[in-house]
């Protein structure tokens, strides 16, 4: 099964609807709670992290009995240092992003964490692609 | 506890979520970085912080907690409400501070 979600850059009252159209999908499937728990958490902050930097972006969940690959792409600046991004507490969130209580340097990390396979490639002045994959 | 015993005990505020008020309190998480309670609260928790807008429910109802509390008497956004009334998961306010407030639910939860 392939699911398809848009997001758009900027706007932060729409993050989050795919992590839960997501969620509620491997739920009717039952998958493993604990395994739910931990992609929502991956790909809550995959989608903050398109809303806080890059312009819009497009995500595609593909499921099958063993497994979830979700890969989102987006159209952005890019990450120039992808191991640079990858530390706890280094973020280039602006400050009404920080405001908000988001950009703590947190995100990355936290799906890299929650998931079992972590893939990220970018191009500055392009867009990053990070791709997710857990098993069931 | 459920949520409706701690609203009594400390006399909190009920603003949205009613249909939440029986959750049963699990625990609870004191921050403000979204990433951070993203990553550690816990099913059932009651999440104090001072955060109002709406991504506070978003993170709410992904890791299913018990309710939200609001510190310092702000306000939440009206989408924020509008939320919290879909997914029947309650925000609760308080003038108290962070840190008040989260030592008197430490005191009544603890075991």
């Amino acid at each position: 099964m392939i699911f398809k979600y848009e997001i758009e850059g900027g706007n932060f009252t729409k993050a989050g609807n795919a992590s839960s159209n997501v969620k509620k999908t491997l739920k009717q499937l039952n998958v493993n709670p604990s395994i739910i728990k931990r992609i929502v958490v991956a790909l809550y902050e995959a989608e903050v992290n398109v809303v806080a930097h890059a312009y819009k972006g497009e995500i595609t969940a593909d499921i099958t009995p063993e497994r979830i690959c979700i890969c989102i792409e987006d159209d952005g600046p890019g990450i120039p240092d992808i191991d640079l991004a990858m530390q706890e507490g280094y973020s280039t969130a602006s400050q009404k992003v920080r405001e908000m209580g988001f950009g703590a340097g947190m995100g990355l990390p936290n799906i890299k964490k929650n998931v079992d396979q972590l893939n990220i490639s970018s191009q500055v002045g392009k867009g990053t692609i990070v791709e997710l994959t857990t098993f069931f | 506890m459920k949520v409706c015993d701690l609203v009594k005990k400390l006399n909190l505020t009920v603003i949205s979520g009613h249909e939440g008020l029986e959750n049963e309190i699990s625990g609870g998480y004191t921050s403000d970085l979204l990433s951070d309670v993203m990553g550690n609260i816990q099913d059932g928790n009651i999440w104090i912080t001072l955060q109002t807008h709406k991504n506070i429910m978003a993170i709410a109802s992904l890791k299913e907690i018990a309710a939200v509390i609001i510190v310092k008497g702000f306000k939440p956004n009206t989408d924020t409400i509008e939320q919290s009334n879909d997914e029947g998961i309650p925000i609760l306010s308080t003038a108290m501070e962070a840190f008040e407030i989260s030592g008197k639910i430490y005191e009544l939860i603890k075991y």
